[in-house]
């Protein structure tokens, strides 16, 4: 079945089985890697990409479920102040360990900071719990949350 | 930030900067590639451990997989500080496989039991003062002044009176011309600007994986490549008897199925079509081979056998006198279940043959090992293959194996597929839970007598399977019929008692087995730090004070439990608000850690842990945050097996697949973290694995004070 995507606001033509999850599009027919699969079942977020602005698990979005037009945001190119702020905070509390799970964690906190620019910790918590890191790279995820979002109030 | 992940492989590394790379042969084991040089008459491109470029970048060549626990920029760390390197000129590539200069244990190119730093503190160094020498030389040279009058500071060369400076790129070339210094003088630990300083030294790697830059395996597309997973057998020990791929074949972008040693391999264009064509696969497994036991009748079955006497591991004192003398005799038994390591990156490889040479890219943690596997299995001389050690999602163990499993099954799907088309192997989640190469389920018998308020005896039977034995690795650690890192944290006690006594079985099951985040302290540490504390408590002592009177043989791990006692003010495990406090101690590869964890119990019954206090001496902190990092890490890794962790067995199956079986700690789970480093001048040893240890037993002492008993079986959400 022939798709037509909005991926980073282009347009991409892509010819895959309808029940293609939208991860395996972007990893192996776009080469979009920096979204990782995890676990294929939405248990992990590692595969979190921008739906229309919205986190959503793309292990678990079936290729014919997207709307025409419905616009996907990856890793490789969300962007703005809030993204910029989010990752810069990333690296300045030195967040990654092995690092697997971090386009996930970071695509998953910019959306709660657009949505919620001064998070609580149960805000936080809320947004963020979906979103595995075996690592246990947790206390820091939070502090660069909270980094970022002072960054951007100021 | 200036700081950026050298995304360029090896190879293209080379290639790109051929005619700039310079030579900085070391005398630790250079001496190999000078004799190559020699003999064939090439300039030596490339030096063991760090490579200087005319355009002042700095590469250093790690000998250890990047899975997490940060050896980029630890070994990184040591090279800049005797360099006196810019660290924003720092790059960082994996070392080829060369067990003569990259061994992590003798002979054998790995990574494992926390070696990392502990191995490279002298060489590193070394390797950064040799090429400093070298370039010092060069600018003396050049500028007509002598060396000793030359200063270098940040990636300058500077002569004061002359009032001339230049860039180590400057004299790259030049240095690659001079004679190798013999001696180097290394630092006075008081001058070091980058070792031990915070803030200094930040991750070489944070950048690209914060940006999803950062190309791990699963990440690789080369051209012609398929996608291969594997069916494996749902019991353990199960061999293929037949199959019918029909079905499979018809599925859209299924290009090949093959029956390997392991399995049946999948070839499709894609991981979709591959995950589909392996759900279409009828296969009939030949079960006579295989367990059929569950983890129910396992623990059983050890529970016999822990009855019975094992093989000595470990005793000192009369034990059986201790126990006839009278006394209250405490006994317990702890049950410890299968658990997966689960990285978030499930293994994975790539291969490319053509018949003659091979290269295997991947995130290699034994090198040697995975290396003559792939060469055997390809019918190649090892020297026919190579290896490119791309950073890895996580490993907690996994891709170390003494067996070589996942080598041989990548070599295997291969060979099946026949030479000149390329491969990337994927297990999905499932197949990495339900794979076996488990933390083994163990079982101790414990048993102490506790006479005129002193612990007159302690005795320790455990039972596990030993993942040593028929491996590579069985020579080096079992030793009289005893696997060591099995029952490392139990064969000796880190509490000087009359009586001791520590017998181990090691019974066989084709459920296949492996080192875990901390090996034997995983569940030596539980059962010893839980048992002590009980017994300390019924002598009427302090479970800090009562340790510390029994720690005279091991100060610096007393240091450890003082400095943590005085970081969180410990006064006693009485409860205050619901909530106590409880306290544990673990040595492990040569790290001494004490914890203080402060628990309540949620709403939902279910241990709420709110603070860890923790104090760590691992000798010399080569990168504090390095080390505050994987000091949280492995609190919380410890924290969430220990409260959910286990791979249940039925009929010798495991009877969970995926992350909604395999509970994993979330982010409103995870405590705060308040860590004191002690300060040392002793040589560096590891942090990856020793914060895991004394976690869950100090979560369980906590509950002790809760009214819960301590959980004697793992994991603790299976109390009532």
């Amino acid at each position: 079945m022939k798709y037509t995507l909005n991926v980073n606001g282009a347009d991409r033509q892509v010819d895959v089985d309808d029940d293609t999850p939208l991860l395996w599009v972007l990893r192996d027919e776009l080469q979009l890697t920096g979204t990782k699969y995890g676990c294929g079942i939405a248990m992990c977020g590692a595969c979190t990409v921008h739906l229309d602005g919205q986190p959503t698990r793309s292990c678990s979005t079936p290729v014919a479920s997207l709307t025409p037009g419905q616009k996907v945001t990856t890793i490789e190119a969300v962007d703005g102040r809030v993204a910029e702020a989010v990752q810069a905070a990333w690296v300045a509390h030195d967040v990654p360990q092995c690092g697997y799970c971090q386009s996930g964690q970071v695509m998953s906190a910019v959306a709660l900071l657009r949505d919620t620019p001064k998070p609580s910790d149960d805000d936080i918590d809320a947004a963020m719990s979906g979103n595995l890191c075996r690592c246990a790279t947790y206390v820091r995820i939070r502090a660069a949350i909270k980094s970022a979002a002072a960054k951007l109030e100021a | 930030m200036t700081i950026k992940q050298a995304n360029l492989s090896r190879r293209a590394a080379l290639k790109g900067a051929a005619g700039l790379v310079i030579a900085l042969t070391l005398p630790l084991g250079g001496g190999k590639l000078l004799a190559q040089s020699a003999a064939t008459g090439k300039p030596l491109a490339v030096n063991a451990y760090v490579r200087i470029g005319s355009d002042d970048i700095v590469t250093v060549i790690v000998k250890h997989l990047e899975m997490g626990q940060g050896p980029l920029t630890g070994l990184s760390t040591l090279v800049a500080e005797e360099l006196d390197a810019d660290w924003s000129k720092i790059r960082t590539e994996h070392a080829p496989v060369d067990a003569t200069l990259y061994a992590g244990i003798p002979g054998i190119q790995m990574t494992g039991g926390s070696n990392a730093i502990a191995t490279s503190y002298d060489l590193m160094r070394r390797a950064g003062a040799t090429a400093r020498a070298m370039l010092v030389q060069a600018a003396a040279l050049a500028w007509k002044v002598k060396p000793e009058d030359i200063t270098v500071s940040q990636g300058v060369l500077r002569h004061a009176a002359s009032q001339r400076e230049g860039r180590f790129g400057q004299f790259a070339e030049a240095a690659s011309k001079l004679a190798v210094p013999q001696q180097v003088t290394l630092k006075d630990p008081a001058n070091f600007q980058l070792i031990g300083k915070d803030h200094r030294t930040p991750r070489v790697d944070a950048l690209a994986k914060s940006t999803g830059k950062a190309k791990f395996t699963l990440d690789i597309n080369a051209p012609g490549m398929l996608t291969v997973v594997v069916a494996h057998p749902d019991r353990f020990g199960a061999k293929l008897a037949s199959f019918d791929a029909s079905a499979a074949l018809k599925v859209n972008g299924v290009v090949a199925v093959k029956p390997i040693p392991s399995g049946v391999a999948v070839y499709a264009k894609g991981m979709w079509a591959a995950i589909k064509g392996r759900k279409a696969l009828k296969i009939t497994w030949d079960e006579s081979g295989a367990e059929t036991r569950g983890t129910e009748q396992m623990i059983a079955d050890y529970r016999a056998l822990a009855a019975t006497p094992g093989v000595v591991a470990g005793a000192s004192g009369d034990a059986a006198a201790a126990f006839a003398a009278g006394g209250k005799v405490i006994e317990a038994e702890y049950v410890f279940p299968y658990l997966a390591h689960a990285p978030m990156e499930p293994l994975d490889g790539y291969l490319q043959w053509d018949g003659t040479r091979a290269l295997a890219r991947y995130g290699c943690q034994a090198q040697t090992f995975d290396q003559g596997a792939l060469a055997m299995t390809l019918g190649l001389a090892p020297a026919n293959v190579e290896i490119e050690t791309l950073i890895a999602g996580g490993s907690f163990g996994r891709r170390a194996q003494g067996n070589s499993h996942f080598a041989l099954e990548l070599a295997e799907a291969a060979k099946a597929i026949g030479p000149n088309t390329p491969i990337k192997l994927v297990w999905t989640r499932e197949d990495d839970i339900r794979g076996g190469y488990y933390r083994p389920l163990f079982l101790h018998r414990m048993r102490g007598v506790v006479r005129d308020g002193q612990i007159a005896g302690w005795t320790n039977t455990l039972v596990g399977q030993s993942f040593m034995r028929g491996t590579a690795l069985e020579p080096y650690v079992v030793v009289n019929g005893v696997d060591m890192i099995a029952v490392e944290g139990a064969n000796n006690l880190p509490y000087d008692l009359p009586a001791f006594r520590c017998e181990a079985h090691f019974p066989s099951s084709p459920v296949s087995t492996l080192w875990w985040r901390s090996v034997g302290h995983t569940h030596a540490a539980y059962s010893r730090e839980t048992f002590i504390d009980r017994l300390l408590i019924e002598t009427g002592k302090d479970p800090v004070a009562g340790r510390l009177e029994l720690m005279g043989k091991h100060p610096r791990l007393a240091n450890v439990l003082k400095a943590v006692a005085e970081l969180a003010n410990w006064s006693g495990s009485e409860p205050a608000k619901g909530r106590a406090r409880g306290v544990a101690v673990a040595e492990s590869f040569g790290s001494y850690v004490a914890e203080i964890a402060e628990v309540s119990l949620g709403t939902n019954g279910e241990p709420k842990v709110h603070k860890v206090w923790c104090a760590v001496d691992c000798g010399v902190a080569v990168n504090p945050d390095v080390i505050r990092a994987q000091v949280e890490g492995g609190i919380g890794f410890a924290l969430g097996h220990a409260l959910y962790g286990e791979v249940p067995l039925e009929k010798g199956a495991p009877t969970i697949s995926n992350f909604d079986g395999y509970r994993s700690l979330r982010i409103e789970e995870m405590p705060a973290v308040e860590l004191v480093i002690i300060k040392s001048d002793v040589a560096p040893t590891g942090i990856g694995e020793p914060p895991v240890p004394p976690l869950a037993p100090a979560v369980a002492n906590a509950l002790a004070q809760l009214g819960k008993a301590r959980p004697t079986r793992l994991p603790f959400v299976r109390m009532s």
